[in-house]
């Protein structure tokens, strides 16, 4: 799923700081799920806001509202009514959430306040993995199931490079060498044809030509 | 076939072969290269010159070797994927063949994380492997990675790649020299070598797999200044491994300097006789001047004049 | 430097509340200012709510749970801890001294402790300025809808 991270509380702030009213837009999707984008969260930050502001001399009012999902159309258009009373969203959305929003409310503007970090999975209870890259060229059956895109810092294909130093990467000994990984794997799995082969160049057109979409037009 | 290539020349003709390295200034001026050329003449066949090294901006690799080229010095480039996509380094590579530079070394290139510009994005659009097949390609049949001719001349480099015996499991290490090989490297340098039994067994299975027959492998060797040096190597340069008998040495020594030196000089007296290597590669950190005298003492000067 | 302070006490009626109330029977004293709010578990005590007593006007907020170990939920005093640590780093962030929150842990028993506990914050909460919130609020800045 899509791993989010809350924002600094300095740069939300500033980034809302001219906007009376404010309607703050919680998702129930990965964000929520991830512990940063949900009503939950959506309430505390603007309890955040509103006492922030105060303290300033000046009156914020927000709303709080939360959809199933802010890259559906359909689900967003519930906020339809509260962006009218409040003129500004702050969303907890992830980055296609907050475009969503902003496409389907041109005549406000839309602040976001989440980083979107990455495609990952649960490596531990509240600590999220990146695990794909999102290249539309899946190898990880060459691989031993282990993405060299999304786990070696330098994405390689005939790895491991000359910085692999007791399986862990020359970026960080918190780090383990991706490559030291299908190494392993492979090997367990009696694969070496694979660890042999030479991977030709990748094919990057695939994520480099603008945004991509999925299904055709009656799709 | 490289016949412009003298570096190539020696190792054909069985020569057993001294490379050094050279870090391009962090300025503009070339009379700091030129100062480490005068001194490096006659006592050396070939000189790298690394591309921006640890990430750190310095001046071209290309440039520099076009300097170390005019004072009478065999250039080998070294062109790593951190910093260029295919598009940039073949028309890099044909600028130095344009230049008349005829060697290179491929590397993926250390992660920029670790130089003076830690936001930079990394490029490594090709890896180690994938390069130096592309460049054999530009040479022979001629074309360019996308399949296009080159048209006109054709750069023909005499090309190299590093390797790494102390990064992980030996055979792991040999399985992915042996795709560098397979993929075109002609030539190999290697990691510096402190830990000589490590690379004694790697040199078995290097060949066990007859692996020093298609490619002149050259053994990395570098001369300890000093026992913070040995340290800092050993603990913050990746890929490093430095015996604890070494360190040892060194921290009994009078003269460190004169013990680093002596240390280097077994070292290449001792790579020497390890069947399949074909040469020494001196990698003096910031300490090109020692060069000559690691030569002398190891019994390596004169040089060999170029086989006719 | 605020004589008159108000604090909140978000206690767990499993420990805290019962020795507030154990504190009462047994004549030990504790400070006035204090409004005892009681809770089945501390673990229930969301950010929302802290910060809605600060938002409010409170001057301070304490948490107080069970010991460790002693939690009816199992962890919910531990996850209430993590959470005040949380909730201590975003006040300073807000504007609010990280000091106007704190988290205690005791049990039903400590009937004297809890009267400490309320004395030490008291006195802690009297020697910072009154909340800006407040100040704020007592200068005619609008309310706030918490649609």
């Amino acid at each position: 799923m899509i791993v989010a991270e809350a924002k600094s509380f300095a740069e939300v702030a500033e980034m809302v700081s001219s906007f009376p009213r404010l309607l703050v837009a919680a998702c129930a999707g990965c964000t929520a799920i991830c512990g940063v984008g949900g009503v939950r969260q959506a309430e505390e930050l603007a309890a955040a806001l509103r006492i922030h502001f105060r303290i300033r001399g000046v009156a914020l009012e927000t709303e709080v509202a939360g959809v199933t999902r802010q890259c559906e159309p359909e689900f967003i258009e519930e906020l339809a009514a509260a962006v009218g009373r409040t003129g500004a969203v702050l969303s907890l959305g992830c980055g296609v959430g907050v475009q969503f929003l902003a496409d389907r409310f041109p005549q406000v503007p839309v602040f976001p306040a989440l980083n979107t970090r990455f495609v990952g999975g649960l490596a531990a209870p509240g600590t999220w993995e990146e695990r794909c890259r999102l290249c539309g060229d899946c190898i990880l059956h060459l691989t031993g199931g282990i993405c060299i895109r999304a786990r070696c810092a330098k994405g390689i294909l005939n790895g491991p490079c000359g910085g692999s130093q007791d399986s862990r990467c020359e970026v960080g000994d918190d780090v383990p060498c991706a490559w030291s990984l299908v190494w392993e794997r492979l090997s367990a799995l009696g694969r070496f044809e694979l660890l042999a082969q030479i991977r030709r160049p990748r094919n990057w057109a695939n994520g480099n030509g603008g945004p991509r979409s999925s299904g055709g037009a009656s799709g | 076939m490289n016949a412009a290539s003298n570096f190539a020349r020696l190792l054909r003709d069985g020569q057993f072969v001294v490379t050094a390295e050279v870090g391009p200034p962090k300025g503009a001026a070339a009379d700091q290269l030129l100062e480490k050329a005068a001194y490096l003449k006659g006592y050396v066949d070939a000189v790298n010159i690394t591309d921006c090294q640890t990430a750190v901006v310095r001046l071209s690799s290309i440039a520099a070797a076009v300097h170390l080229r005019s004072a009478g010095l065999e250039p080998v480039v070294q062109m790593t994927g951190r910093d260029r996509n295919r598009i940039a380094i073949q028309s890099d590579l044909l600028g130095a063949w344009s230049l008349g530079i005829r060697n290179l070394l491929c590397l993926t290139g250390d992660h920029q994380r670790f130089g003076n510009h830690p936001e930079a994005r990394g490029v490594f659009d090709l890896d180690s492997i994938q390069m130096v097949a592309m460049v054999r390609r530009m040479g022979e049949p001629g074309e360019f990675l996308c399949g296009e001719p080159i048209r006109g001349e054709r750069p023909r480099f005499f090309v190299g790649a590093v390797e790494n015996p102390f990064a992980g499991s030996l055979e792991m290490r040999v399985l992915r020299l042996e795709k560098k090989i397979a993929a075109g490297a002609e030539f190999i340098q290697t990691q510096c070598v402190f830990d000589l039994e490590r690379f004694r067994r790697f040199m078995v299975l290097v060949r066990g797999r007859g692996l020093h027959r298609r490619c002149r492998i050259l053994a990395g060797v570098t001369p300890l200044k000093s026992v913070r040096m040995a340290r800092f190597m050993r603990d913050q340069v990746a890929g490093i491994t430095i015996p604890d008998e070494i360190l040892a040495r060194l921290e009994s020594a009078a003269d460190l300097a004169a013990a680093g030196v002596s240390l280097c000089v077994e070292q290449i007296r001792e790579l020497r006789e390890i069947e399949g290597v074909a040469g020494v590669h001196i990698m003096a950190i910031a300490w090109e001047k020692i060069v000559p005298e690691i030569v002398k003492r190891a019994g390596l000067y004169p040089r060999p004049a170029l086989p006719v | 430097m605020n004589p008159n302070p108000r604090i909140i006490a978000f206690c767990c009626c499993n420990c805290a509340y019962a020795a507030a109330d154990l504190a009462g029977s047994l004549r030990v004293a504790y400070d006035p200012e204090i409004t005892i709010v009681a809770i089945p578990c501390t673990g229930a005590v969301e950010p929302a709510v802290v910060l809605s007593a600060f938002e409010e006007g409170a001057d301070g907020v304490f948490v107080a749970g069970c010991l460790d170990g002693e939690c009816r939920y199992k962890s919910g005093n531990l996850r209430a801890r993590e959470r005040v640590q949380t909730l201590r780093a975003a006040l300073e962030h807000i504007g609010l001294e990280a000091e106007r929150l704190e988290m205690y842990q005791v049990s039903a028993a400590m009937a004297a402790r809890f009267g400490e506990i309320a004395g030490e914050f008291a006195a802690r909460i009297r020697g910072l300025p009154p909340s800006p919130v407040r100040q704020r609020g007592k200068s005619g800045v609008s309310g706030v809808d918490r649609g």
